[in-house]
Order: C-alpha cells, then structure tokens, then sequence
C-alpha cells in the first residue's frame, strides 16, 4: 500500500532516469541521510563509534570498492587487506610529510596512489582469469604486506615498526590522533561514506559500469560488441583500489590510530570484505552497505550473548563466532546466492502488492 | 668446491624437501578439483582438523570440553587414556569420511549447478567454520605432534657429505620421510584411479560430469569418496606439518602456499602438483639465500606467489594443466 510506483507519474526524462525513481525509495534514502547527518552525531557516544559505526562506514566503503572489482566487473580478488594497507601507508607518509595540507586531501590522495597500486596489479587480470588471478591477486597481498613490514621508509624509521597518525584538524576540529571527539570521526567518515557511495552509484549505472557488467557477464561477447577489455578491467581495478585505498587510510587514521601492517591488513581483511561482498550481495552497492552492517553487528552481538550475558571465556566465544560466519556463509550461498540486497529486493516485491496480494 | 656453492646445493636440497610438503597438501587441491570441478579453499583447514583430531585421539581429550565446561560448568578435560598412534590416526580416518560425508548431504548437494565462483566461496566458509569447530572441539592452544616419525639431522648423509665434499649437509629426516610417503601416497594414488573400479568411476566423473552420470556412476558417492580421500592425504599432510612444527592454526596457511603450486603445476595434474612443489620449494629457498639478505629478508612470505603470477602471465593454464580454449 505504502511501497508501490502506480501513481508516481514522470513528465521528464530525468525524473524517470534518476537513482530512485520509485517515491517511497527515494523518501527513505532522504529520510536515512537526514538520521546520518542530523541525528547521530548528537546521540552517539564513544562506544557506540568505536564497536559499531566506525567500522561498519569503513569496511562500506572497503565493501563497496570490493564489489565493484568482484560484482560488477567479475575479477575475483584476494587483495583487498593489501590494498587497504597501501592507502593506510601512503596516508601516513603523506601526513607526516606534509602536514599543512588538510587531511582530507591526504586521504583522497592515498586513494589515487592505491589505484595507482591496483592498476599495476590488475595488469596480469588482462590474461589471467578466475581462481588464477584470484591467486595472482594474493601475490599483491603478501607482497605489499612484506613491503611495508621490511622498508624502514614507509614507517619513517620508528623503532616498533608501527605507524601511528598525528593530531590533524578538519576546520579546527581534531579528525585523528588521542584528542578527536567521537561526532569528529563519525563525521569525517560518514562524509567520505557518502561522497563515494553516491560515486559508485553513479558509475556503475552509467557507461563504465555497464561495460564492466559486460565483461563480468561474458568477456568475450563483451569484446565482440566493441568494450575494450584493457580499459574495463583496468579501470575497475583503479576504481576499486581507490576505494579501497581510501578505507585502508581511514581504517588507519581515524579508527585505529596505530598500525602494525601484518595485524591490521593481512590476509583475513581480504576474506572478511570479500565475506561482506557475498553476504550482502555481489553486485549490489546496497549489499555493501548491509554486509558491512551484517560481518561488524554480528561479533559485537555474539560477545555481548556470549561473553557478557553467558559469561563464557572470549577465546571460545571467538571459535564460535568464526564457526558461525562460517556457517553462515554457507548457508547464504545455499538459500541465497545473491545475498542480502536479494532478500530485501524480494521483500521490495512483496511490499508492492501488501496488504492486497490479488 | 667453494663453500658458497657448498652452502647453495645444501639450500637446493631443502628446497626441495619442503617442496615435497608443500605438494603433499597440492595434491589434495588437484584430487577434488579434478572429480568435483571444486577449488577446496578448506583444504589446508581440513589439514589443522586432521591433525587435531590425531592429537585429540592421541591423548585422550575430551571433544568440546571448553563448550561443555562453559555451559555446564563442569570440569571436563581428558578422557585420561593414552592411545597408539595407529588407532589414533584409523580414528582420525573415520573422522575425515565422517566430515566428507557431512559435506556432501549438507554443503555440496545444495549448490550443484552452481557457479565455480560461489562453490569456491562456499569451501571458504567451510574453511572458517571448520577451523572455529576444530578449535571449539579440541582447544586453540598449540599441541605437540608425535606418532613416532623420526625428526633431527640425519647423521648419515651429514657424515658421508662431510667426508666427500668436507662439508656436512643439514637433511632432517622429518623431510626425508616426506619424501619417500610423498612418494608412496602419489603410487597409491595413480594405482588407486587406473586399476580400481571406483577409481575408473572417479577419472570418469572428473571427465565429464553428466556422462559419468549417465552411465551410472553415482555421482554424490563419488564425491564422498574423493572428498574422503583429500581428507585422508590433508590427515598425511597435517601429520607432516604437525610434527615439523606443531599443530597450531599456522597450519591451515600452507593451503595459502599451496595456490602458487598449483598455478604453477596446473590445477588438474597430480604430476604438476609435485613439479610445481618442487619448483617453489627450491625457488623460494634460493632466492631467500641468494637476494633475501640484499632486500630484508622474509622474501619466502611473498616470492611463491609472484613466481606463479610472473609465471602465468605467460603460461595461463600452468605446466601441465589442460589448455583452456576459449575461442575457435
């Protein structure tokens, strides 16, 4: 009754062309913009940012930028935790090095370097496919996470190896370091958040995205009706990689503060946005949004039942928890390939004709 | 000769020695991707399960005595008995037909027809809810592996080495008894899929899914069985890198270290499987020796797979894979 497209006439093609063409969709994309801008900064608290919020904008964004490669464009990669770690790295070198300019053009600009990074590697994507380049892509992992453990450079010759992000402010306000308030760092995340999701909306209902659905559909009938591969692939990989980049840096600055590269971006980041992509739906930037939501609620629930009501010892509710993200992702494959976005498109379906199925 | 060349044939020898483990846990990869067309991410974690459950048998633990202690409150830890290695490892067959079995109805059933892509997720999940449950069974803590295979130097080769070249070369014997089961394992393998009845029924399945089936070969048995058997060879690889270097959840990462051999030896063949084991053992070994020190060492976390990778960009389907034609 409430969730139907009868009666939302269009006049203008632009109407008809926009992101939300159905009303009730659009009010509620409105309507949780509002909440995010409005509301949240003024209730949260520091835990609710540090469990909840920071990480889910985070691995959205990292998720988002993971779909495009894997959903969109249909290459497999395992790289994502090194990729983060490129734009965590190249945030901190261009922090320390420069630090008059403001940190979110640093942050902007560890993503551009991070696609730079990505683009060298999705090179061998060219001749490679499926489970070889997912291995290939590992390559990248290992290889990166090696880089920055064993050259001094990257981590400006600090004694422990780690890197650690300085006090920098967003119009006088502290964004990273000790002193940032908790409504700084959601903000300066949600901004991000925002700015690229629209992004990434918009790319991949337009030209660029429909050639990537092309080549992820079949590459060689893509070919043939004239998408270049090269440019496709490789401009997925760069799109991704910024992306990604983008939340390896803020993974580091803003949520983490302290980095040691090995613990922060090793192999089981990559499986755990990829588990975000599967689980919230390949090809879905909603999917992202909503397995991002999915992997980070999920452990903060599970310890809470577990650890804090049951008062069971945290390294087994640990082993549960992976046993149960295990099993979960079995089971989604199983029910529901396409993951949460699919559910809420068939739940969209059935909200059309309710409460009046005939 | 010069000690340098001396120091470089001794590496080479190593090489090749953890080549031949690292193809021990290929070849389970190569097994079920050739019958079920799956790429078994779990293998490595079927690997750390095998050998925890050896070691659980072992030493008489009590399965899920840190969840049943938790819920109950009890004390539970051993069963306070001490078994032969033999009965154990027969128990931890029985477990691994057991998991195959369990596999197939719950897992693998569901999801025929699928694409390549999402039976490759799934075996990802099975891997992360298998290492949660092995570790909920048995304990996360690092367990010491013994069921008598012999470990140290060998005495023999550093004392004829020595008195040949003046040099005494470092073999542990751990490696050399690898070798010679490596060995045996692929024999028994190839004899096992060319002269038995269900080995024909398995390299028929592995030809052709629906003329296998057809003909009427069972095709869900089969898939139990080759899931049984890559158990069995993660048991022998788990058993390997247990007593090497303790059971602990760094095992199930040689699956990781497994990918570059079989790129490089090609998905399908069991003969690339050992030759690509062989060939990162060996390479990863020389170049952490000879430009590892130039560059910080530690090369050996990365070198596999940027061979493999350098590699197929010129070899996509491996050495021995089968070429994929894609066009006419």
């Amino acid at each position: 009754m409430l969730y139907r497209e009868a009666g939302d006439f269009k006049t203008r093609y632009s109407d008809d062309g926009q992101t939300f063409p159905i009303k009730f969709d659009r009010m509620g994309y409105y309507a949780v913009i509002a909440i995010a801008f409005g509301i949240v900064p003024f209730v949260i608290n520091d835990y609710w940012v540090n469990a909840v919020f920071l990480p889910f904008l985070i691995y959205a964004i990292a998720a988002i930028g993971l779909n495009i490669l894997t959903g969109y464009c249909g290459q497999l990669s395992l790289g994502t935790g090194g990729f983060m770690a490129v734009g965590a790295y190249a945030c901190y070198k261009l922090m320390t090095s420069f630090p008059d300019i403001n940190i979110f053009f640093h942050v902007i600009l560890a993503g551009g370097i991070t696609a730079a990074v990505g683009l060298v590697f999705g090179l061998p994507s060219l001749r490679i496919k499926g489970f070889y380049l997912a291995v290939a892509t590992l390559a990248a992992q290992f290889f990166l996470v090696w880089l920055f453990n064993r050259v001094p450079w990257f981590y400006n010759y600090s004694a422990s190896g780690q890197i650690s992000a300085p006090e920098r402010t967003v119009f006088g306000i502290p964004v990273t370091g000790a002193n940032t308030s908790a409504w700084a760092s959601y903000m300066f995340c949600l901004v991000f958040v925002f700015l690229l999701a629209w992004l990434a909306r918009n790319l991949t209902r337009g030209t660029v995205g429909r050639k990537w659905m092309a080549i992820r559909d079949m590459d060689i009938a893509a070919e043939i009706i004239g998408v270049n591969p090269l440019t496709a692939k490789l401009s997925a990989f760069a799109v991704s990689s910024f992306f990604i980049g983008i939340a390896g840096a803020l993974f580091f600055s803003v949520y983490l503060g302290a980095v040691e590269v090995g613990e922060a971006f090793g192999i089981n980041k990559s499986f755990l946005v990829l588990f975000m992509v599967i689980i919230g739906g390949l090809g879905s930037i909603f999917g992202s949004f909503a397995g991002a939501a999915f992997l980070v609620l999920l452990p903060v629930l599970l310890k809470n039942v577990l650890v804090g009501t049951l008062d069971w010892p945290t390294d087994l509710a640990a082993h549960v928890e992976i046993t149960i993200v295990g099993a979960l992702i079995i089971i989604f494959l199983i029910l529901e390939p396409h993951g949460l976005a699919q559910l809420w498109r068939v739940a969209k379906e059935k909200l059309r004709l309710w409460p009046f199925p005939h | 000769m010069p000690d340098q060349l001396l120091f470089a044939m001794e590496v080479t020898l190593n090489g090749l020695m953890a080549g031949v483990m690292y193809a021990l846990v290929a070849l389970g990869f190569v097994l079920i991707f050739k019958a079920s067309g799956v790429f078994n991410y779990a293998q490595g974690v079927m690997a750390l399960f095998a050998a925890l459950t050896l070691v659980g048998l072992q030493d008489g633990q009590v399965p899920f005595s840190h969840l049943i202690n938790a819920i109950f409150g009890t004390e539970l830890h051993h069963f306070g008995w001490h078994l032969p290695a033999i009965v154990a490892i027969i128990g931890t067959i029985a477990v691994m037909v057991l998991f195959a079995w369990v596999v197939e109805k719950l897992v693998l059933k569901h999801l025929i027809n699928q694409e390549p892509i999402i039976l490759f997720m799934a075996t990802i999940g099975l891997a992360y809810f298998l290492e949660g449950f092995g570790d909920m069974m048995w304990g996360s803590d690092i367990k010491k592996l013994d069921v008598g295979l012999p470990q140290g130097i060998n005495g023999w080769i550093d004392e004829t080495t020595l008195n040949a070249l003046g040099y005494g070369f470092f073999i542990d014997n751990l490696d050399l008894v690898a070798t010679v089961i490596a060995a045996l394992l692929v024999a028994g393998l190839v004899l096992f899929s060319q002269y038995t009845k269900q080995g024909r029924a398995l390299r028929a399945v592995a030809d052709d899914h629906q003329a296998a089936l057809s003909v009427g070969i069972s095709l869900r048995f089969i898939w139990v069985l080759v899931w049984s058997i890559a158990g069995f060879v993660a048991l022998v690889a788990g058993i390997m890198w247990g007593t090497k270097s303790g059971v602990q959840f760094s095992l199930s990462l040689i699956a990781l270290k497994a990918l570059p051999v079989l790129m490089l030896g090609g998905f399908t063949s069991i003969p690339g499987a050992i030759v690509g084991g062989l060939i990162i053992g060996v390479g990863e070994k020389l170049f952490e020796f000879l430009v590892g020190p130039m560059v910080g060492g530690a090369t050996e976390n990365w070198f596999a797979y940027v061979l493999a990778l350098v590699f197929l960009v010129f070899r996509p389907q491996g050495l021995f894979g089968e070429k994929i034609i894609e066009r006419v």
